[in-house]
């Protein structure tokens, strides 16, 4: 039972003004901006936008500027700004074979149309703090060389057109909103996609990597990771017309997986796919991996009791928004509920010294 | 009229650069009377990915837009469709689409739509340039146990 807690305004009000105080830290220094945050912080930027299921980087920026740079409360803002915008209509799926990319890696094959390319990527960097950026303003410009405008086709279509993967076909199913329908389990693989690019990255994280060290029998390569923008195309509807309404940066990843096969079809590798808003590869393998574990009942493959093929374990408890809501509120006062709490145990205790007595 | 150009001319300022659709439209000086039929409201669509990039569609999150209707008389409309939430693009979007039905045409197109898809394809092309310089030739060596 909820009751109501009074008083406490001016304190209240008196831990907003310090919170907004202490938000702009030491006035000597500058004040920063949004296009700041959102040319510099943009990976920070990204995991708001994502996690937040809303795709603008200012709103973002602004977020984690007043969250103090808390990402979590930042993607609470996000998602709670996202509930009050009405809802114009849904894109076209979108066509990730057209990206514009930054970036193309494949783990699985060397050789490959398009070729690998490393883009602005952390990777191979030594990890060693760069004192230079403690001075101001130095910084590389990037290389530029000529190239072929073509279209850089999916590395597993490869894998594809010989029959060793497993194809993804579409099932002509609608998929259903989660933010519009109450989930029910068992779920779509939509929904389950749904959720988990929504859904907390450290959390995805450490799942895939539990099925990395075995819970869950999944060896997973990365058949292809990019980065790099989308057109959204939308049908405006006064005119019919589909528009390429938005450019938007998004991070995909698709895993191999280990082979599947039955006495109808022959081995083959199977797949997990991972679609993130923004440059987010940890988060889009992770996606991948999970998704993959996941379809266990799909592959004819054993329940093996671990987390990451429970569906119902990993999308009730991959939104961190849902997750910190419930954790955080047990700060609030809870006064009466642990008055009764209190009560109970001292009457137990009661009860126990009378018959100690007795004894 | 030919939906393909409108396509195409509506998509240009749907994902324009905010402020240099606004510096374009600005510079151009132009008093246009129009008349509301929608005005400016921010809002969202739901944007879909596919299972696997082929499979079955999904929905990944949304994206911020801002729609706005007018006419300039009683028979043109323009339709401002953009990525965002700034009201002024959008409300120029709407006129440059109409214009774009009138005989002010080929100033917008030269001023605006050219200026955009220029825009856009130097965008594109810093972008492709940088992304070659990163091509990666990985090779894998022969140990010295396999001879």
């Amino acid at each position: 039972m909820y009751v109501s807690v009074k008083g406490g305004e001016k304190a209240i009000n008196n831990a907003h003004s310090w919170l907004s105080e202490i938000r702009r830290g030491d006035v000597n220094i500058a004040e920063l901006n949004i296009k700041q945050i959102s040319e510099q912080l943009t990976l920070s930027v990204d995991r708001v936008m994502s996690e937040g299921s809303l795709y603008d980087k200012d709103l973002s920026a602004l977020a984690i500027k007043q969250s103090r740079g808390d990402l979590i409360e930042a993607i609470f803002l996000m998602r709670a700004y996202r509930t009050t915008l009405p809802r114009i209509g849904s894109s076209k799926p979108i066509e990730t074979s057209k990206m514009l990319c930054l970036r193309r890696i494949s783990a699985t094959f060397k050789d490959i149309p398009g070729k690998q390319k490393l883009g602005p990527t952390f990777d191979y960097t030594h990890r060693l703090l760069d004192f230079k950026l403690l001075a101001d303003g130095e910084y590389e410009k990037a290389k530029i060389e000529k190239y072929d405008d073509k279209e850089i086709p999916h590395v597993l279509s490869f894998l594809n057109k010989e029959g060793l993967i497993q194809k993804e076909i579409p099932s002509g199913k609608t998929s259903k909103d989660i933010t519009r329908n109450p989930i029910n389990f068992p779920l779509t693989r939509s929904e389950r996609l749904q959720s988990l690019s929504r859904g907390d990255e450290g959390f995805l994280l450490g799942l895939a990597y539990s099925t990395q060290r075995g819970y869950a029998r999944n060896h997973a390569f990365v058949g292809e990771l990019r980065t790099g923008y989308v057109e959204v195309q939308f049908e405006i509807p006064e005119l019919g017309i589909e528009i390429n309404i938005a450019d938007v940066m998004f991070t995909e990843c698709e895993s191999v997986n280990q082979f599947k096969g039955s006495k109808k079809i022959p081995a083959q590798f199977t797949r997990g796919y991972g679609l993130v808003f923004g440059q987010l590869e940890r988060k889009a393998i992770s996606m991948a991996l999970v998704d993959r574990s996941m379809r266990w009942k799909e592959f004819g493959e054993e329940y093996l009791g671990v987390a990451a093929q429970d569906e119902e374990f990993v999308i009730s408890h991959c939104d961190n928004i849902q997750a910190t809501g419930f954790l955080e509120h047990i700060k609030l006062p809870h006064y009466v509920d642990f008055q009764a709490e209190l009560d109970l145990v001292r009457k137990i205790r009661e009860e126990y010294n009378k018959n100690e007595q007795r004894t | 009229m030919q939906n393909e150009s409108r396509k195409q001319w509506l998509s240009y300022l749907a994902t324009a650069d905010e402020n240099y659709l606004i510096s374009l439209w600005d510079n151009l000086n132009m008093k246009i009377e129009y008349n509301w039929l929608r005005e400016p409201e921010i809002g969202s669509i739901m944007v879909q990915g596919k299972a696997g990039a082929t499979g079955d569609n999904f929905n990944v999150g949304e994206v911020t837009i801002t729609r706005c209707s007018l006419n300039l008389d009683k028979k043109i409309q323009g339709h401002g469709y953009v990525q965002g939430r700034n009201k002024y693009k959008s409300k120029i979007a709407a006129l440059c689409d109409a214009l774009m039905q009138t005989e002010k045409k080929e100033i917008i197109k030269r001023n605006i739509i050219d200026k955009l898809i220029k825009y856009k394809n130097n965008k594109r092309n810093e972008i492709l340039s940088k992304t070659e310089a990163t091509k990666v030739d990985f090779f894998t060596l022969v140990r010295g146990e396999d001879k």
